[in-house]
């Protein structure tokens, strides 16, 4: 059984590998904010949306069908967290058995199995009470096979068959071993057989009424290794299926925690969406493009971080990059160009693991791989310089980007003079946009940005972060060709009260 | 069937006392062989192998025989039949020291019928194997044919079926215990179902992988407990036919192993331990060859070859091992090795002697290609610490081994000495070096002398001068390469830097 709510065809792995650049997007995209608006305080919601987040889908289908299921939880929340409460209680409960669970004994084995299989035989009954009852409110394929999947694998006949195995492993007629000679002709390939269906005496009614003869070994009440020896024959008979027991117990729960950590991912989502509705956050569901594939566009689209963090509505920015390879971001200081360049990763990360954006509209093709390279803060503790210090980051990049990547550049390569820099900066973004890879880059180099200016490509377009005539920001990014100033006049005469 | 040894062919009869008696040469610790022998033989201490290795075979013939043996073992099909057929011995013997241990009847009987079982699984496969290889030595011929015949000898066959039959019939054994409060009912099997097999059939659509393992590992020593026992006593009441069949067997089947196999078994582990042994080199890089050994030419020479014991180490510690050349030709009979310290002379001393050892007991030499000479007797001096008590007393006893050494010594015999008269002035150690080596020259017995005093390397046409060498850049750098030239030479340092590789150029290249 599988619940199949986040791939059409697999489940979801909790122990995949994070993309290597995990680290640096978290920390240039404030992904931890978003993180924890989803997780709202919960461990297991945080990892299960980190997870989610960093390892989202590259074909537009599997998209959509996170996206339907997505919607079918937002109709149904209170359904949707009422089977998420009742996992998290089943799975919690088998905590308290677990240690016995090592046991050297087969009959203690199976003692804590057939315990462990009453408490996980009420939950399978409740899934079922709920798909019974509610598998109509959900449209999603999704969903709807899930609750038929429900239906068909726990019918009535199932369940009465698991709850007959309940009561007959206790066996308290006795234990019906075979056995063959194995090595030095001691009894080997022990195996339980099956009790008779002729009632409660079978067993020594079908021994006793036999042609071939029973021999019996009586073992003396005071004879304590004869004793031992019994216990360990009926444990060598049980062995086979206290192990099958306790491992399909083991298959419920991990059944019973990935149909969890599933859902925790959607009660992430209903989590965000949640505060963003409370805070009059425009959301919806993106739509998504094939790899490659050009009609890049948005509108009203925000920092969801930066949103989270002010808990409040911010303005959004509208585009059309569409078809370009190379977006450079000039303009005002604080003018909320990395704001914009943050919003960009943002929701390329939350379209392709299957959420909804935060925009009022987006579309975008999907990318192989998301790479983000900002300048980062002078460490001390390190010996080589700075310039050094981005190309290396820069190298562990080229080590794993890949054609249809995007890469968000944030004032790089600028640690050095600036014909120096805009000459690394041009080479690198050079190379980058001849292997397919689309970029955003906010800069202050004008030798740079002028430099790309100048070639009237196609497939490059200028925006800049808008500055009224009075030196006032918008926080709107437009499209304009890169000017010598970013303004820091401004800043200056702002925090000198000058002006 | 005639009597035959895979390890000394026809000198079979005589060799038993001589061999099995030996000790170590007193060479062994300066040549490092100790060690060599002690890593080849580690894995193999059941077969007691040391006393083929501590003795020479002064005999070309002989030495020749193993080469062929070796050369047909090179052949993997065989190597791996072979190995099948000594590792099922091994089980066999296993079986029957259990046997031994056991007091219950019906164990010890089982235990000794899989001994049996065994030791025929290993002779037929072997006899199968064998007839599917190209053989080409004279050792693994004679061996073919005498092992095929006993495996056609009514003695063998006879054995084979008795053997096939009471494991048939212990293999029909079936039986049910019904265990209830203290009671133990034992009767026939009469086919009930499979428990387990249904519950798991049932909980198999939550299967999730594999999952982890419930099953308890019962500790399943060999012996029985009384209860199995009575148990065991009354499944043999149920099958009264079999069990009287296979006391019988027991019986007559007694006294089953072969002599002649029985000493195969062994005497092949030479083989094996020493190919063993070496593949580990040849993995990395390394060669081994069977050298041109002559009892009556002096002009020796191998190339590529190195010291076996200082590989060993080198391999462990993954750096690369430096191989050298050399080779005497015409009158030239004394390597005398001169230049830097820690450069490798004590190496080639020890590569040189281990190379001639290892040619006298048949076993292939360390290089790609070798000529090496038949030696009566090695002799090596090396300085002994432990002997150091004072000045004149080292000396002393210097000179009194290298005198024993001479005394002994014939014109067939090797030599080789490691810095001889070290406890004594420039001058004086130079006066005393000429003189033995004058002596040795006129014995004219093949010698590497070991020295830091290079006028030793001019005394006679007779000597070859060997130098270590250094990078040119940097003297600090040895290259372990030991050349022939004369003594001297000064050097020069050198550099090196990277960058990270983000050019244009570069970016697509490395972009996929």
């Amino acid at each position: 059984m599988k619940a199949f709510l986040m791939y059409r065809d697999s489940d979801f792995d909790m122990q995949q590998k994070l993309p290597a650049n995990e680290q640096a997007l978290i920390q240039d995209l404030a992904l931890d904010t978003l993180f924890a608006a989803m997780a709202r305080g919960d461990k297991l919601l945080f990892e299960v949306a980190k997870k989610a987040v960093l390892t989202g889908l590259t074909n537009p289908d599997g998209i959509v069908y996170r996206q339907r299921i997505l919607q079918d939880c937002l109709q149904n929340a209170s359904i949707i967290r009422e089977i998420y409460a009742i996992l998290a209680e089943s799975i919690e409960g088998r905590k308290k058995y677990y240690y016995s669970f090592f046991s050297k004994y087969p009959a203690a084995i199976l003692h804590q199995a057939i315990e462990q299989l009453e408490l996980f035989f009420d939950t399978l009954k409740k899934m079922r009470t709920i798909a019974d009852q509610y598998a109509d409110h959900f449209v999603s394929e999704g969903f709807t096979v899930f609750f038929a999947m429900l239906r068909r694998e726990l019918d009535d006949e199932y369940l009465s068959r698991i709850e007959e195995y309940l009561k007959e492993l206790t066996f308290r007629d006795g234990v019906l071993i075979s056995a063959e000679l194995g090595k030095g002709n001691k009894g080997s390939n022990y195996v339980l057989r099956k009790n008779s269906e002729e009632g409660k005496h079978g067993w020594r009614q079908r021994f006793f009424g036999m042609k071939t003869p029973v021999y019996v070994v009586h073992i003396h009440a005071r004879d304590e290794s004869g004793a031992r020896a019994l216990a360990e024959l009926r444990d060598r008979g049980i062995n086979l299926v206290a192990d099958v027991l306790a491992r399909s117990t083991d298959h419920i729960r991990s059944f019973f925690t990935i149909l969890r950590t599933e859902l925790a991912f959607y009660i992430g989502c209903m989590n965000l969406q949640e505060q963003l509705v409370n805070m009059g956050a425009p959301i919806s569901f993106p739509l998504p493009l094939n790899l490659g594939e050009p009609g890049h566009s948005f509108q009203g689209l925000y920092d969801v971080c930066l949103a989270l963090s002010l808990k409040q509505r911010i303005v959004g920015n509208k585009g059309k990059p569409d078809n370009k390879k190379l977006v450079i971001i000039t303009g005002a200081n604080q003018g909320g160009k990395s704001t914009f360049l943050r919003s960009i990763g943002l929701a390329q990360l939350m379209l392709q693991c299957g959420m909804f954006v935060p925009a009022e509209a987006l579309s975008a093709s999907v990318c192989s791989g998301l790479f983000t390279h900002y300048k980062r803060e002078e460490d001390a503790a390190m010996n080589s310089g700075k310039l050094d210090e981005e190309l290396s980051r820069m190298s562990d990049i080229a080590d794993h980007i890949t054609a249809n990547s995007l890469i968000l550049f944030n004032e790089s390569f600028a640690a050095t003079n600036e014909r120096e820099g805009a000459e690394i900066a041009r080479q690198i973004v050079s190379a980058l946009m001849e292997k397919q890879i689309k970029i955003f880059f906010v800069t202050h180099q004008y030798e740079f940005a002028h430099g790309f200016y100048e070639k009237k490509s196609e497939d490059i377009i200028f925006l800049r972060a808008e500055r009224q005539n009075d030196g006032e920001r918008t926080f709107k990014i437009v499209e304009g060709e890169p000017l010598q100033t970013s303004y820091g006049e401004d800043l200056y005469n702002k925090i000198f009260g000058t002006a | 069937m005639k009597l035959h040894s895979i390890l000394f062919g026809e000198m079979a009869d005589s060799r038993i006392t001589e061999t099995e008696t030996a000790e170590v040469p007193d060479f062994f610790s300066d040549l490092i062989l100790d060690q060599i022998i002690d890593a080849i033989t580690a894995d193999k201490q059941e077969y007691h192998l040391k006393p083929f290795f501590y003795t020479p075979l002064h005999d070309i013939n002989l030495i020749r025989y193993r080469y062929e043996v070796m050369q047909d073992l090179a052949d993997r099909n065989l190597f791996d039949c072979i190995k099948a057929f000594t590792s099922k011995m091994s089980c066999m013997r296993e079986q029957l020291v259990q046997a031994d241990k056991l007091h219950y009847k019906y164990q010890k009987e089982s235990w000794f019928l899989a001994a049996v079982e065994v030791y025929c699984e290993a002779v037929g496969c072997l006899v199968h194997d064998l007839s599917l290889v190209e053989l080409k030595s004279r050792g693994f011929l004679a061996f073919r044919d005498y092992i095929t015949e006993y495996y056609q000898s009514q003695i063998f066959t006879a054995l084979l079926t008795e053997t096939k039959q009471s494991k048939t019939d212990l293999s029909l054994v079936q039986y049910c215990m019904l265990i209830q409060d203290n009671c133990i009912q034992v009767r026939k099997y009469a086919a009930e179902t499979d428990y387990s097999a249904a519950v798991e059939k049932t909980f198999e659509k939550f299967r999730q992988g594999a999952g982890k393992n419930y099953q308890i590992q019962f500790s399943d020593y060999p012996e029985m407990n009384h209860v199995e026992e009575q148990i065991l006593d009354f499944v043999a009441k149920l099958y009264p036919e079999i069990f009287s069949r296979f006391d019988n067997y027991c019986i007559v089947h007694d006294n089953y192993l072969d002599e002649t196999l029985k000493i195969f078994d062994r005497e092949i582990q030479f083989y094996i331990a020493y190919l063993e042994f070496i593949e580990r080199f040849e993995q990395n890089g390394l060669k081994f060859c069977y050298p041109q050994v002559s009892s009556t030419g002096k002009e020796v020479c191998a190339y590529e070859s190195f010291d076996l014991a200082l590989a060993n180490k080198l391999i462990g510690e993954k750096v690369r091992v430096v191989c050298n050349d050399f080779y005497l030709k015409g009158n030239e009979r004394i390597f005398v090795v001169s230049g830097p310290n820690q450069g490798g002379k004590t190496t080639f001393a020890r590569t040189f002697g281990q190379l001639h050892y290892l040619a006298g007991i048949g076993c292939p030499v360390p290089g790609r290609k070798a000529q090496l000479f038949l030696f009566d007797k090695l002799f090596t001096h090396f300085e002994k610490a432990e002997n150091i008590k004072n000045l004149r007393g080292k000396l002393q006893d210097d000179l009194v081994r290298i005198y024993d050494i001479l005394n002994q010594a014939t014109a067939d015999s090797i030599i080789i000495m490691n810095e001889i008269f070290t406890s004594t002035t420039l001058k004086d150690a130079g006066f005393l070096g000429k003189q033995i080596m004058k002596r040795i020259v006129q014995l004219d017995a093949l010698c590497v002398c070991v020295t830091f005093i290079d006028e030793l390397t001019a005394c006679s046409e007779n000597i070859v001068s060997l130098v270590s060498t250094v990078v040119p850049e940097n003297p600090a750098l040895r290259t372990y390469k030991i050349v022939r030239k004369s003594a001297g030479g000064r050097l020069y340092a050198v550099s090196l830097a990277e960058k990270y590789r983000l050019t244009y150029e570069c970016l697509k290249e490395r972009i996929q």
